[in-house]
């Protein structure tokens, strides 16, 4: 029996509308590479431009200046205790989020992602208001000679705050997805608590840790707000890099500015690539796994 | 034994610290407190920050879109370089992507050469505080918009367009609506991330008092100033306001989320 059908059926033309739009397809990928173009990568590029704009040999002496090897040296003593901690804290709080039930896990959450919300340069203010010299512990930590505001401590603290969120929120989600079935299965076997996260949890987790050490890795490094409130700005003692391009960008220093910088964006731009490489790494694993259900 | 780690460890790094702007503001006396918060060259701060912030993120939602289109949708080579450059905004470290976007809008800068004749100036203007914040806000749009738009039933779009619906109004009608949400979460993201940005802006805006001194900057001149008191009184609706913003946000998604679980 035929039915007459108001929807007129797809014409081929229809189809092949949908599928590539045409001229429009082209304008909009057109108008999407320019746009990336001057607004992402013309930045990246008048870094080594500037960089290099007295040649290699100024770049090269200006990396090996002594007052930039130093802050080198400070940014990774900052991020190397920052993001070990947060490795830390972020295990253990997306342990006890995702394997138990306890009261204010809610509560826990929120607090995890408070200082995403808080300005860099507020996040640098808060240790200053508890550790300067006029804060809370400022006149017992003079009194004991130990300086944290204007010294390495501040810093370390300024880069720990900002970089509290990025492992635990990667974790947090990735681990309630998996559940707690085989962990379960392993205590059922007798496996003890540490043989547990070792053997079963960790394996599971590895990419998604990775993930988030390089996010906070990189905010770590290149974090120039809160450090810049902290460090007090003393030339090869508290400059981290990106502060020490920020002094030598205002002597007009450019090419020296620019040396310093370049650092920070080949870091960015290997980030990147780790980035998506670990995406690429973890979206293929999602595929393996959900495969073997389907089967 | 994890969770007690987690607990000291928050308490000590998050909410002592944190707490620290309240004990100070609370101590200061209402009086002086409004007074250090509203002076007139804090408001016009709050004007500019606020100002810039808006125009960034009324920028960043359409070429964001733009671009989560393009890239949700489309077949072409380069779409790979393309979808991981989007996130050079969150690798970049703000004060590079400072100093590099400053050399690029100075007058004779690559791009400043070219506008400064046709009588655009963007560096050491309120244009370049939006263009920075422009450019750090950008992946926030694109990575909101994007899965939503790759998970969209074409289904929908195939019947809009065989009942005669021609391209603009599939779009219109059909598929914005469904984005909606998702794109205004971005552009609420953002728009947040811009009003407390920092490094990005402050090479590039001039810093001039009542002119293109930016809310953050303020803080930092109080404090240079051993004003911690004024400094802390501006941290404090800086935190207020940002912590309204961001629970909009997460009430917003929130929507979203039960939204789509409707739908399903």
């Amino acid at each position: 029996m035929r039915v007459a059908i108001s929807v007129p059926a797809q014409t081929p033309a229809t189809r092949a509308k949908i599928a590539n739009g045409g001229l429009l397809r082209v304008l909009l990928i057109g108008a999407a590479f320019l746009y990336l173009a001057f607004f992402l990568l013309l930045p990246l590029a008048v870094v080594f431009a500037q960089a290099f704009a007295k040649g290699a040999q100024a770049y090269f002496s200006a990396i090996s200046d002594q007052e930039t090897l130093s802050a080198v040296k400070l940014t990774f003593i900052a991020a190397g205790i920052a993001v070990p901690l947060n490795l830390l804290f972020g295990l253990a709080s997306a342990w006890c989020i995702t394997k138990f039930n306890f009261r204010g896990k809610n509560v826990l959450i929120t607090l995890i992602d408070l200082p995403l919300a808080v300005s860099p340069v507020v996040s640098g203010l808060i240790f200053v208001l508890v550790f300067g010299l006029h804060g809370w512990f400022g006149k017992w930590l003079d009194a004991h000679n130990i300086q944290i505001i204007f010294a390495v401590p501040g810093i370390v603290l300024a880069t720990a705050f900002v970089t509290v969120p990025f492992i635990a929120r990667e974790l947090i989600p990735f681990m309630q997805s998996q559940g707690t079935e085989e962990e379960e299965a392993a205590a059922v076997l007798g496996a003890g608590g540490w043989q547990i996260f070792f053997r079963v949890t960790l394996p599971n987790i590895k990419w998604s840790l990775l993930y988030g050490v390089i996010l906070a890795t990189s905010r770590a490094v290149g974090e120039f707000g809160a450090v810049s409130v902290v460090s007090g700005h003393i030339r090869g003692e508290t400059t981290t890099l990106p502060l020490h391009a920020e002094i030598l960008y205002n002597e007009y220093n450019f090419v020296a500015a620019f040396t310093a910088a370049s650092l920070l964006t080949l870091l960015a731009v290997i980030t990147l690539i780790v980035k998506k490489f670990v995406e690429w790494k973890t979206e293929h694993r999602n595929e393996s796994a959900v495969l073997p259900e389907q089967a | 034994m994890s969770l007690g780690f987690a607990m000291a460890y928050l308490s000590f790094l998050v909410l002592i610290p944190l707490s620290s702007v309240i004990f100070k503001s609370s101590s200061m006396g209402w009086t002086h407190f409004w007074a250090a918060a509203i002076a007139p060259r804090v408001l016009a701060s709050y004007r500019l920050t606020i100002g810039a912030s808006l125009a960034a993120a009324a920028i960043n939602s359409v070429s964001g879109l733009l671009v989560a289109w393009v890239l949700a949708r489309y077949e072409f080579p380069g779409r790979r370089f393309v979808d991981a450059v989007v996130d050079l905004p969150f690798a970049l470290p703000t004060a590079v992507a400072g100093i590099a976007l400053t050399s690029l809008y100075v007058g004779n800068g690559w791009l400043g050469r070219f506008l400064q004749p046709h009588g655009i100036e963007v560096a050491f203007k309120p244009l370049g505080i939006v263009v920075a914040l422009a450019f750090v806000g950008f992946p926030f749009v694109v990575r909101s918009v994007q899965p939503i738009l790759q998970d969209l039933d074409k289904g929908f779009e195939e019947a809009a367009a065989s009942l005669g619906a021609n391209s603009w109004q599939t779009f219109y009608r059909v598929i914005f609506p469904s984005i909606f949400p998702a794109l205004l979460t971005g552009t609420a993201l953002a728009f947040a991330r811009a009003l407390g940005e920092y490094g990005s802006v402050i090479f590039i805006a001039g810093n001039m008092p009542m002119h293109t001194e930016i809310t953050s900057l303020l803080i930092i001149s109080k404090l240079e100033q051993y004003d911690y008191a004024g400094a802390t009184a501006i941290a404090t609706v800086m935190l207020v306001a940002s912590f309204i913003l961001l629970l909009s946000i997460n009430l917003l998604q929130a929507r979203i989320r039960r939204h789509q679980e409707a739908g399903v």
